[in-house]
């Protein structure tokens, strides 16, 4: 099986039990087991949806450490755009750059600059035939995991490229070996700035056959306040920034789809409803829509729970940033026929079916009959009082563990059977 | 051979926007049976547009998924007004439904000839005035 390591984990202590995680998960992960919550590993796609609702703070999303940095000599931040909205008046990036050198980077390369790449390749890979139509953005690793476990059918649909994380690592670590040869390649490290802990996840298990170029992620939240300390007003700061609007309206939803300058696109964010953006395009439903968008969080990248301010209010920031720069300021080589390959991944990782009752079909027929008939015993309320988040799920278990029967604490007051 | 499987649905017409959710149902019970992506997405997609037509035509009807080892039936049976000419409606492009319909997007034309295209055998059986019953079979192997 999937040996996936997540970057969602629950704190016990704070875990009540409460059912408020179980009711919001997108792939029915988590079961209220002894009393607090435990997250089925195989499931589990970091969209950070418990750690948002939990009322108890008992989830958390596990980053990498700004000190663990100081293993390399050379260390480079890739800021994720996101951050550009989450300071108060600030409508000047080269602040946000320069704190991050002044709190010990020794360069900075931003990833909106590589957005604006893909961006710019994005429409050159669209220009191609017989390309699948929709075509689904593969930014969110969030949604590249959901599809990879729950929507094999749409694998072909998944843009080919990569996301402007791994081309801002690949692109800062050229620079840097140019730059600065004296330095060994183990000894640069590349520190992306996230607003998520997917991001986190995705850099420690690669994607499909490729392997993350990013040595650490650090999140938003973790820098924050450092960062406030070391941004004066009264700062002379180096221009550093190198990006037009396209790349930092990469941060919010619609952002990216609005950088394939086609005004075919559709931009869905929010886990539920890409989930139903999803399901359409399997139903073969919105085939006239020439680019998807998808963010498993609400706003965009800017909604990412490892961010500090409200998605909404980020995303009005972000436009007061960008409101007087150029639309872009990176661009495709035009001397390139089609896209390097350097911007390009091969292979989804592979369709693991995580729902599947049994590799016996005849087996999965008896079980899936068997859950139907535990299920019509049980009220139908879904209350999640027993630990699983629907009286369907809870026949599920009961089946794949082998049990004829289920206890359900509701049983007798619904006189045991919604039929 | 093992017991036939049998979901069954009522397919309601209260609220057009969730017409369809009968075939996400049936697309992830699909899946837990481990079919292959090909089977479920074909199936989805005929049953998908089976439900709409049963809203936009009939007000909506019962729908039954019968799963053997060998192959999937749909059953979508409705009390609407039945199809008077079945040949024109299975031309691509023919549609029946109301400018209201067109406007949310649908009424393309394409319902029935879907259906047929996603599933390997279709049968419809209609009554003027009485009502319509869709049966559709897509073969596992």
């Amino acid at each position: 099986m999937d040996q996936y390591e997540h970057s969602v984990q629950l704190d016990p202590k704070k875990c009540t039990g409460c059912t408020t995680c179980l009711h919001h998960c997108p792939t029915e992960a988590i079961r209220i087991r002894e009393g607090h919550a435990v997250i089925n590993q195989d499931r589990c796609i970091d969209c950070g949806e418990c750690i948002r609702k939990c009322p108890h703070n008992a989830k958390r999303a596990v980053a990498g450490k700004l000190e663990s940095l100081q293993r390399f000599r050379y260390k480079v931040a890739l800021p994720a755009p996101s951050l550009y909205g989450q300071f108060n008046n600030m409508d000047d990036v080269d602040y946000i750059l320069d704190g991050l050198i002044k709190i010990g980077f020794d360069e900075v390369f931003e990833v909106a600059k590589a957005a604006e790449l893909v961006s710019a390749y994005t429409r050159r890979y669209m220009q191609a035939e017989g390309i699948p139509k929709p075509l689904i953005s593969s930014a969110c690793p969030v949604i590249l995991r959901l599809i990879s476990l729950m929507y094999p059918s749409l694998e072909d649909h998944v843009l080919h490229m990569l996301p402007p994380i791994e081309v801002a690592a690949d692109l800062a670590r050229k620079k840097v070996k140019k730059e600065h040869p004296e330095f060994r390649d183990e000894e640069v490290g590349i520190c992306f700035i996230s607003p998520c802990p997917a991001k986190v996840s995705y850099v420690r298990n690669n994607f499909g056959s490729y392997k993350s170029k990013v040595d650490e992620v650090v999140a938003i939240s973790d820098i924050y306040f450092r960062l406030l300390d070391v941004m004066k007003p009264e700062n002379q700061v180096q221009t550093i920034s190198d990006t037009g609007m396209t790349g930092i309206e990469w941060a919010g939803s619609g952002g990216e789809a609005t950088a394939i300058l086609n005004e075919d696109y559709l931009a869905a964010d929010g886990i539920e409803n890409v989930n139903k953006v999803l399901e359409e395009i399997e139903n073969g439903n919105i085939s006239h829509v020439k680019f998807v968008e998808l963010n498993a969080c609400p706003g965009g990248c800017v909604g990412g729970v490892l961010t500090v301010q409200n998605p909404f209010i980020a995303k009005a920031r972000l436009r007061s940033v960008s409101r007087c720069l150029p639309m872009a300021a990176n661009f495709a080589d035009p001397d390139e026929e089609y896209i390097p390959e350097d911007f390009l991944f091969d292979e989804m990782p592979s369709y693991v079916p995580v729902s599947r009752l049994s590799p016996n079909f005849r087996e999965s027929m008896r079980m899936m009959a068997e859950i139907q008939r535990i299920r019509d015993t049980l009220p139908g309320i879904d209350c999640g009082a027993c630990g699983a988040p629907t009286c369907r799920a809870h026949a599920e278990d009961a089946v794949r563990a082998g049990l004829r029967t289920v206890t359900c604490p509701f049983a007798d007051s619904f006189g045991g059977s919604r039929k | 051979m093992s017991e036939p499987l049998v979901f069954h649905f009522e397919v309601d017409v209260s609220d057009f926007t969730s017409a369809g959710t009968a075939s996400v149902t049936v697309k992830k019970n699909l899946r837990q049976l481990g079919l292959p992506s090909d089977v479920i997405r074909k199936l989805s997609i005929a049953m998908y547009e089976g439900e709409i037509n049963m809203v936009i035509h009939a007000e909506g009807g019962t729908a039954d998924v019968i799963v053997t080892e060998e192959y999937i039936d749909i059953i979508l049976k409705d009390h609407g007004p039945g199809i008077p000419d079945v040949d024109l409606a299975m031309q691509e492009g023919y549609s029946t439904a109301t400018a209201q319909i067109h406007s949310l997007g649908f009424g393309a034309g394409m319902g029935l000839p879907n259906m047929k295209r996603y599933s390997d055998e279709m049968k419809i059986d209609t009554e003027l005035g009485v009502g319509t019953t869709v049966t559709m079979r897509i073969w596992i192997r």
